[in-house]
């Protein structure tokens, strides 16, 4: 955005030496860091300007191995039979220290994701440390989360989490898992790892007993390994659907329990009788939080045809006015795109996007030369049969449709084979109720978008996935009885 | 006034470096967050479960239990008011304070009871991880107490546990921290605020965690200690109109006498429980009794 | 109550109350929690440095610097008008203030000790602050203040009217109003914090700029909550949509409880965020305050210095 004459920002850089990157990582297994079997190493970059931060180990099979027999010792030798209440306080101590490291954290995850350091501070570490407080308080009450049951954990692990909310995913796996007597073994995304090696260096911090939480880093074949892994009496997996499918497939016939919180492209219906500015700033926020790398983002703009036009026009003006840039900067509203892999996944839908006849607006905004940027962009004209409406982007690409009647908003938002999350925007209570009782998706907000609790439920319908995650229904995932 | 025994109390051992005159702390009321001495001016001699002068404490009258009635009323809104996630982190907070005083409270209680340095320490160490209890109660009760209710008709119909106010609370007489605790904190994980009438033998614990209290982000007012005589100050407390709920717990005789002054109001009771054992899990049995069901019905349509 | 309303400034408000509660009904609602979120958000704008540097000399020349008590004399306004034309007399570079803002009966010591300077005279007008005075005792008062040389008149609606739905009587008095200031200027109090909801916020916005407003102020300072940035907000959003229908460019004043230097920044974010530029004047965008004056200055003397200075180097008043 152009610096406006009157009053500006001056740039208000985070100091990013609060968080301090090794030059290389091992894995961590049995409360150590140790080094991996293999030669195999990939470079983490930050996404800002593309330059290396670390490198971090790959884990081989016999890695993952190791990794998994630490876990299972520590789930029979210590974890599974302590007093629940003692497992409770080891996840109130982890919750505390990730709120007095919280600043150092932030950083880190900006550096390595390309997030605001505006959401990372706001959003992503006051998230991860509820998750974790959250979690903490129903160590010893699992049997009011499963009345009339005899609940006990499964035993071990096998977790696999995505880059867009890099420590918020490993809090929504590992808290559960922890809460319920399980141990883990979690593999965090290659392009953002650090949060997820951070944290290990937590759990020695708070004396964890070794081998609860093992972190095995690398790519697709240690995902592999970890998921298909024999010893696994529970897999758990956020990240796209298409993978989702291929590990629902290899543990079909298998006794192991599965939970996949998958793809998404949500819906946001706005009725001409909403707060319109409000409403605005929930689709901005829908879609343009986090670079709209955001599973439940509100991709799919729905707007009453009898106030498109003016909704569309009050929406480019707002989107205008986001400010783009170095993700450390406090006003940067939009940062960098997480890799080099994702940009030309977004750019290339974006192509096929306006080549269908969609009317394509970018935000006039001066992208940083180095690293990896997308500016807002609005898709207007769309309709259900254009590819940009069914396929998630995963990316700031806002698609715009219209409907006339209520009838026809639930059946275009649920003309999908994802069934993540919905929003509904109106002034009227009984419409709102009325449309989130029809609409296909595990999440819906109304009057409000992308709000994300630990007491709150959050997982889909259909191919985004099954499970919850959150609330006391993301603690039968971990149980049985 | 008790005739006071001369003999030091074992708290004030002399000090080992120098021959100086230990400093004694003077034992106050808790009310809207404030240290006042009773507006009565009066004190009653507490002693050690021996019998060895410990202190004198504040002898609240009619009048406190009145201002501590009001206090706990201004408090509430903003308590129960506030999301169930920060009250949470409120009470930990207690608990973490208490851990850094574990010394003191060990000592008061052995000093207080006759138990011997272990069972003490035992009993210290429970009050705390009760206080955690509570705090991992805090955002969990509306789920387990609330529901989704299927009626007939185009009807969402959702009901919810509130916080039922203010409650009484006449902690135990003989299990002057534990006891204090596990009947305190789940009055505050629901929302509510409290007037509390400390154990009248053995109060000084529960002045210690009034002091803990109030430096660890609980907000003034919320929790109201009364030290005193329990037959005094325990009828004006029950037959108060603001009062929303009154634990019996350490009424002794007068339960009866109280639990029928609290029904001229429809002061929600909790009755004495015979042989109540504060080491077990208590769940949801303290919390349940000072909570409202909210049922909210709303049309659904276009 | 009356039904039709007469002397408008504009011919929309010359009709019936149930026509313009029709109009200001149809206004799109206000969501409270968004507008509680998008304040929350912009609030965390970090403005540093140079830029901090000239948004404080910014607010300095938005303030109108206020004395409204009981209690004010010739001697407490004549000090205020030295205050408002030199607000640091250690540093000539400090700019005045845009108004001095007095009761109607000291206008006219205000006007003769703000003489020569820029610095314009503003007067509360219409029984301030409760506005429970017949008609002809308001438009006394305003006449009055007028005709000893206020530039500018901030009178309150009646609160009364408006929540009995009664927008009638709240146009015509607005209306009535604007055609005894003449030449000065109209700031129109809506004073929020009786209003109570964010809807009825933009619905008295819209009140009173169809009746002839050419500010809107939220308060009057002797209620609680007094300006706060949500209903700021609303305001900003008001004239930003009344500008787009009708070309009229109307100013908004945050008055009360504006008190820090971060507090003022945070209302010129939102400015300009919400309303933009073309509001970032002092000619359409005020800060009703006192304390706040010294505060600025304290921040413009810290950025030049580097130390935090003591509140006994700045004046009073």
């Amino acid at each position: 955005m152009a610096e406006d004459p009157i009053l500006s920002y001056a740039p208000a850089p985070e100091d990013r030496s609060v968080a301090s990157v090794a030059p290389s990582y091992g894995l961590f297994v049995d409360g150590e860091f140790v080094a991996p079997e293999g030669e195999d190493h990939i470079t983490t970059v930050n996404p800002a300007d593309a330059e290396p931060l670390s490198t971090i180990a790959v884990a081989t099979r016999a890695d993952v191995d190791r990794a998994m027999a630490a876990a299972r010792r520590a789930s029979t030798g210590v974890w599974s039979t302590m007093p629940a209440a003692e497992r409770g306080k080891y996840l109130f101590r982890i919750a505390r220290v990730v709120q007095e490291r919280s600043r150092e954290l932030a950083v880190l995850e900006t550096l390595d994701n390309g997030k605001p350091i505006r959401e990372s501070r706001d959003v992503d570490l006051p998230l991860a440390a509820a998750h974790f407080f959250y979690h903490a308080g129903w160590a010893d009450k699992l049997h009011f989360a499963t009345p009339g049951g005899s609940p006990h954990p499964l035993g071990v692990a096998a977790q696999v989490i995505p880059w867009n909310f890099p420590l918020l995913m490993l809090a929504w796996k590992i808290a559960p898992a922890l809460a319920t007597g399980n141990t883990v073994v979690l593999k965090p995304a290659e392009t953002t790892p650090l949060t997820a090696l951070a944290f290990a260096d937590i759990c020695q911090e708070v004396d964890l007993p070794p081998g609860v939480v093992n972190i095995v880093t690398g790519a697709e074949e240690t995902g592999q390994a970890l998921v298909n892994h024999p010893d696994a009496d529970k897999v758990a997996f956020t990240g796209s659907t298409a993978v989702g499918r291929e590990i629902a497939r290899s543990l079909a016939g298998r006794n192991t329990r599965l939970t996949l919180e998958l793809g998404g492209k949500g819906a946001n219906i706005v009725y001409d009788d909403a707060a319109l500015d409000q409403a605005v700033e929930g689709i901005v926020g829908g879609v343009f939080f986090n670079q709209g790398h955001v599973c439940c983002a509100g991709s799919r703009l729905l707007v009453q045809e009898s106030v498109a036009d003016e909704v569309l026009a009050a929406l480019k003006e707002r989107v205008s006015l986001l400010r783009v840039g170095d993700p450390l900067d406090k006003n940067t509203d939009l940062g960098a795109i997480n890799s080099a892999a994702q940009l030309d996944r977004i750019r290339q839908l974006t192509e096929v996007g306006t080549q269908e006849a969609a009317d394509c607006w970018t935000a006039p905004c001066t992208l940083p030369e180095r690293g990896y940027w997308f500016p807002p962009t609005v898709l207007s004209g769309v309709t259900q049969a254009h590819r940009i409406a069914q396929e998630e982007v995963f990316g700031p690409v806002l698609s715009v449709l219209t409907f006339r009647t209520p009838e026809e908003a639930v059946a275009k938002a649920n003309n999908t084979a994802y069934g993540l999350s919905a929003g509904v925007w109106s002034e009227k209570s009984s419409k709102l109720a009325w449309t989130a009782e029809r609409l296909r998706a595990g999440v819906i907000w109304a009057n409000t978008f992308n709000k994300l609790d630990p007491a709150s439920p959050f997982g889909g319908y259909k191919e985004s996935g099954y499970g919850r995650e959150g609330g006391w229904h993301g603690l039968e995932a971990y149980l049985n009885g | 006034m008790a005739e006071r025994s001369r003999k030091q109390s074992t708290s004030e051992s002399p000090d080992p470096i120098a021959e100086r005159l230990a400093v004694r702390r003077t034992h106050k009321l808790y009310l809207g967050g404030a240290f006042p001495r009773s507006e009565s001016n009066r004190s009653y001699a507490v002693t050690s479960s021996t019998g060895v002068h410990l202190a004198n404490a504040a002898r609240a009258s009619r009048k406190d239990v009145r201002d501590a009635v009001s206090s706990a009323r201004a408090a509430w809104p903003g308590w129960s008011g506030r999301s169930a996630h920060n009250r949470g982190q409120i009470l930990y907070r207690v608990a973490e304070l208490l851990e850094g005083r574990r010394a003191q409270f060990a000592e008061e209680l052995t000093q207080a009871t006759g138990l011997g340095r272990t069972r003490a320490g035992q009993r210290v160490s429970a009050s705390i991880d009760r206080w955690v209890y509570y705090a991992g109660w805090t955002d969990k009760i509306a789920q387990v107490l609330g529901s989704t209710n299927p009626v007939s008709g185009p009807f969402g119909n959702v009901s919810r546990p509130e916080s039922c106010g203010v409650v009484g609370v006449i902690a135990p007489q003989q299990d002057p921290l534990l006891g204090l605790v596990s009947v305190l904190a789940p009055v505050l994980a629901a929302g509510n605020t409290a007037v509390v009438l400390a154990s009248e033998p053995a109060p000084i614990p529960a002045v210690s965690l009034s002091e803990v209290l109030a430096t660890a982000d609980v907000p003034a007012g919320v929790v109201n200690i009364l030290t005193g005589h329990t037959s005094e100050l325990a009828p004006p407390l029950a037959s108060h109109e603001e009062l929303d709920g009154l634990d019996l717990c350490g009424a002794g005789t007068q339960t009866a006498d109280l639990a029928t002054a609290a029904a001229t109001t429809l002061t929600r009771i909790l009755h004495p429980i015979a042989g109540e054992d504060f080491t077990a899990d208590p769940g949801l049995s303290r919390i349940r009794p000072f909570m409202e069901t909210k049922t909210v019905w709303q049309p659904l349509g276009t | 109550m009356s039904e039709t309303v007469s002397a408008a400034a504009n011919p929309d408000v010359g009709v019936s109350t149930a026509r313009l509660r029709t109009r200001l009904h149809a206004l799109p609602g206000v969501d409270e929690a968004g507008v509680a979120q998008r304040t929350a958000d912009l609030a965390t704008r970090s403005v540093k440095t140079s830029a901090k540097s000239r948004a404080i000399d910014l607010a300095i020349r938005m303030i109108d610097l206020t004395t409204l008590e009981g209690a004010d004399s010739p001697g407490k306004v004549a000090a205020l008008a030295g205050k408002a034309r030199r607000p640091d007399p250690a540093d000539p570079s400090a700019p005045p203030v845009a108004a001095v803002c007095v009761y109607p009966d000291l206008v006219s010591t205000a006007v003769s000790a703000l003489a020569g300077s820029d610095v314009a005279v503003a007067s509360v007008a219409t029984a301030f602050p409760a506005g429970r005075a017949p008609l002809e005792a308001k438009l006394a008062d305003t006449r009055s203040a007028v005709a000893d040389g206020a530039s500018e008149i901030d009178m309150v609606i009646d609160r009364g009217a408006f929540l009995a739905g009664d927008y009638g009587t709240v146009a015509a008095e607005i209306a009535a109003v604007k055609a005894e200031c003449g030449s000065a200027h109209l700031k129109v109090i809506l004073e929020t914090g009786e209003l109570a909801t964010l809807d009825n916020v933009r619905r008295a916005s819209y009140l009173a700029m169809d009746s002839g407003a050419d500010f809107i102020k939220t308060s009057t300072g002797k209620v609680n909550p007094a300006a706060t940035l949500p209903v700021t907000l609303v305001m900003l959003q008001a004239v930003r949509d009344y500008r787009r229908r009708t070309g009229r460019l109307v100013g908004v004043k945050p008055a009360g409880g504006i008190r820090t230097t971060k507090d003022a920044i945070r209302y010129l974010v939102l400015v300009q965020e919400i309303a933009g530029n073309d509001w970032l004047d002092p000619a359409h965008f005020r800060l009703g305050a006192s304390s706040l004056l010294n505060d600025l200055l304290m921040q413009r003397t810290r950025l030049r210095t580097g130390t935090y200075p003591a509140a006994h180097h700045f004046t009073l008043d």
